[in-house]
């Protein structure tokens, strides 16, 4: 990362009236208070620049003035780059930092793996479709298009197939819905294993999809309603992933989307076709979508059967269990990172339902013991991310955040102590417990556990 | 989304006109849209296994036929005897003759069993079929010959002490098979997490204040997986309202200096002539505000406008004065600070 970036710093604002109209007219006198102020705890209060070289805030004297304001940069001084230099466009080279990234040793093979959204610097609602987390089963593929073709069949009147020039002609919806790995924040069910909301949450991201309700290719391939009770939704790669869908979510809002956030669906995320089951675990929207079949049993796949059960301290596994039960986290300030100064902060973050929508989220910096309502910004929309923001002034003592979201069926996000009196430490599965961010008076926050 | 009320209810209007244009004539009929599949296209992708068996085409390997096909495709991944090697979990191991009695594999309900093994888990002998068939070997997928498939899975059955070693798996007794997987009875699916109306098992509450918790730590990241991840500074965006840790460095134990802006607020503002951090003075003491309103989630704004105007009644017969000189920040920040314990 360039050195510049990491001294580039924030104005922290003089309190009004702080100095007098002698103190304003002699820049000399005003240079010796910082040099007497700078030995004392009074730095901070004045009006200076703030240099993170190392995670904390390094003040310097304004002076005369910000040189970033009194010397002209090259960028406002000189000729700037034409349009199209990046025919498709990318982030600022600034925001390299925020990338995908594995959690080490968490998985055996990397075309089977998981690679995390990096929750802590993303905004509102929508994931950056180059942000969205990654799971494949057996490796991702950029399949040609004009060859992929889709299956319908089974319990149906005349089973079909289609090409993606048929599904594109078809009227489209376009939703915006969280997606969330089963299996999110699956390592901290027994202890604090991970630094970052990165690791600990990063399998849930959230996007605008555009596609064909899948009830719309039901019909049209005449689903003998009297005998179907499932659907088995299939991909194209190696895996041939393979998901047992309920009738009632098939029929009522799921998609065979080939749009995401406003462009085709990224090859990561299944390009060029996958479904979309909303409030359900990842895993069941499966990517290159090939076939869709029709039944009046579950599959038991391997997916459903080794994987994506949850063991319970009796030792039976919960089969079948994909709903998402409502979850949130603070993003801002989250693990790993330091607050460089004690005053206002935006304490900001995500919350979301399987169920429906977010109704409601409570914020407490005292580690559960009193709870604030947060308030939460539109679009408040149906199993999807719902963004929180709650204001906050930080003492510069210990404090513990935590947010806790109710969604519109009542249903309250438990503490982890709760879901593990249920069930136990080894379920890996459906881990939406309330996440504490402890904060040391260093400004540290770190990921912890309390109950 | 949409900006007004009213924005939205023309929008709806819309809506139903637009629908109603092409609901009037029933559904649309999607003419020209797909085809019909051929026989041959479904038996090409129809390859699901159920575990009633449908769908399993017909044929049959020995166990003998599995270990060749075993130990030339999937050794390299699995282990010899599917015990693993560093590349995936184990397949076998963790399963008992008494489990395949029972159905129940009991080495599952022991909190200190170092792992799960697929033969642990897998209550359906189908998905060991099903998943062999379409997804293995790892980088070679569908390539197996049916009767290599009925091998493999009896080899691994063997293994598992499920079939013995002359054993020929078969469409014909595969049902047999399944009355002796070693988990079959291990599944449940009386949860509340397949219908989107399910019962939570986990109940919270919405305690607003002085709600019942237990503030010991009950579990942090060890100070040795302090950059476990790497440099957390390299996964954070440089600017912004925090800055990520330079986990390459030791652990900071400088407090961050500044006092609270809502401390300095309240000597600057003369709040403390009348109120005291425990005592009551001309005031309620900051203490007793913060015990009465905290968790109150209308306190603040109340508070604020409270501190602005004035007012009486609440705390005893002296008014408190009002505040016209106080911008709105510094009357949330002050008020935060003493809801917040003013220290």
């Amino acid at each position: 990362m360039p050195t510049e970036v990491k001294k580039s710093g924030r104005l922290i604002k003089a309190p009004e009236n702080f100095l007098g109209q002698s103190d304003v007219k002699s820049p000399e006198l005003m240079r010796r208070k910082f040099l007497a102020a700078s030995v004392s705890s009074a730095a901070a209060s004045m009006a200076m620049v703030g240099i993170a070289s190392s995670g904390r805030s390094v003040h310097a004297a304004v002076g005369a003035g910000d040189p970033n304001i009194l010397n002209m940069p090259a960028h406002t001084t000189g000729l700037g780059m034409p349009v199209a230099a990046n025919p498709y466009g990318l982030p600022s080279q600034y925001e390299k930092g925020l990338q995908r990234r594995e959690s080490p040793g968490l998985t055996r093979v990397s075309a089977a793996s998981v690679a995390f959204t990096p929750l802590q610097g993303t905004f509102g609602i929508i994931t950056p479709s180059g942000l969205h987390f990654e799971r494949h089963h057996q490796g991702w593929w950029d399949i040609d298009p004009s060859k992929h073709r889709l299956m319908v069949m089974g319990l149906v009147r005349n089973p079909k197939v289609y090409t993606m020039d048929d599904i594109m002609r078809l009227p489209s919806v376009s939703r915006i819905h969280f997606i969330e790995c089963g299996a999110n924040t699956a390592m901290e069910w027994g202890n604090v294993a991970v630094p970052t909301v990165q690791y600990s949450h990063g399998m849930v991201s959230c996007s605008e999809f555009t596609g064909v309700p899948l009830s719309v290719l039901l019909e049209d391939c005449g689903i003998d309603m009297k005998k179907a009770k499932f659907v088995l939704g299939e991909g194209a790669d190696g895996s041939s992933m393979t998901r047992t869908i309920g009738l009632d979510r098939a029929l009522d809002d799921a998609l065979v989307a080939y749009g995401m956030n406003g462009e085709m669906l990224r090859p990561e995320n299944g390009y060029p076709l996958r479904l979309v089951v909303p409030g359900v675990q990842g895993v069941s929207w499966v990517k290159w979508l090939r076939r869709i079949e029709v039944g009046d049993q579950k599959w038991a796949t391997k997916d459903e059967a080794v994987h994506y059960i949850d063991l319970m301290p009796d030792g039976l596994h919960r089969q079948y269990s994909g709903m998402q039960e409502a979850k949130s986290v603070i993003t801002t300030p989250s693990g790993g990172q330091t607050l460089l100064d004690k005053g206002f902060y935006n304490i900001s973050g995500l919350a979301w339902s399987g169920r429906g929508k977010v109704k409601r989220v409570d914020v407490s910096v005292d580690g559960g013991r009193n709870w604030r309502t947060a308030r939460l910004e539109t679009p408040i929309l149906t199993k999807a991310f719902t963004r929180f923001n709650i204001d906050w002034v930080w003492n510069g003592g210990p404090a513990i955040l935590q947010s806790r979201v109710q969604d519109e069926t009542g249903y309250v996000q438990p503490k982890i102590n709760q879901l593990r009196e249920i069930r136990g430490t080894r379920s890996i599965y459906h881990q939406n417990a309330i996440q504490s961010w402890k904060i040391a008076e260093t400004g540290e926050v770190s990921n912890v556990q309390v109950y | 989304m949409f900006r007004s009320t009213k924005t939205r209810h023309l929008l709806a209007a819309f809506l139903l006109l637009g629908a109603s244009g092409i609901a009037s004539a029933a559904k649309p009929e999607l003419t020209g849209i797909g085809r019909t599949a051929t026989p041959a296209e479904i038996k090409a992708w129809d390859i699901d296994v159920r575990p009633d068996f449908v769908g399993l085409p017909a044929g049959s390997g020995s166990v003998a036929k599995g270990q060749d096909v075993w130990e030339a495709k999937c050794a390299s991944c699995h282990g010899v005897f599917g015990e693993s090697t560093e590349v995936f979990t184990p397949i076998i191991g963790g399963t008992t003759k008494k489990d395949i009695e029972t159905g129940r594999v009991a080495n599952l309900s022991r909190l200190d069993f170092p792992q799960r093994t697929t033969m642990m888990k897998v209550a359906t002998v189908s998905t060991l079929w099903d998943y062999i068939n379409r997804a293995m070997p790892w980088n070679n997928p569908k390539t197996l010959a049916v009767d290599e498939v009925y091998g493999v899975v009896a080899y691994i059955l063997n293994l598992a002490e499920v079939v013995p070693e002359n054993f020929v798996l078969s469409d014909k007794n595969i049902a047999e098979v399944q009355k002796r997987m070693p988990n079959r009875n291990g599944m449940t699916t009386k949860h509340g997490l397949w219908d989107i109306k399910g019962q939570p098992d986990v109940k919270n509450t919405l305690c607003m204040s002085n709600c019942p918790v237990d503030l010991k730590i009950a579990s942090s990241l060890p100070a040795s997986a302090r950059d476990a991840h790497g440099n957390l500074m390299e996964q954070h965006r440089p600017i912004g309202p925090a800055r990520a840790i330079d986990t390459s460095k030791p652990t900071s134990t400088a407090k961050v200096a500044s006092s609270p802006p809502g401390a300095e607020l309240s000597k600057k503002f003369n709040c403390t002539a009348c109120h005291a951090p425990a005592a009551k003075m001309v005031g309620p003491s900051w203490a007793d505000i913060g015990k009465k309103y905290r968790g109150d989630a209308k306190a603040p704004a109340a508070l604020a406008l409270k501190v602005k105007n004035g007012g009486s009644g609440n705390w005893g017969a002296i008014p408190m004065p009002p505040h016209p000189s106080m911008k709105d920040n510094e009357l949330s920040a002050v008020v935060q600070w003493v809801l917040e314990g003013a220290k």
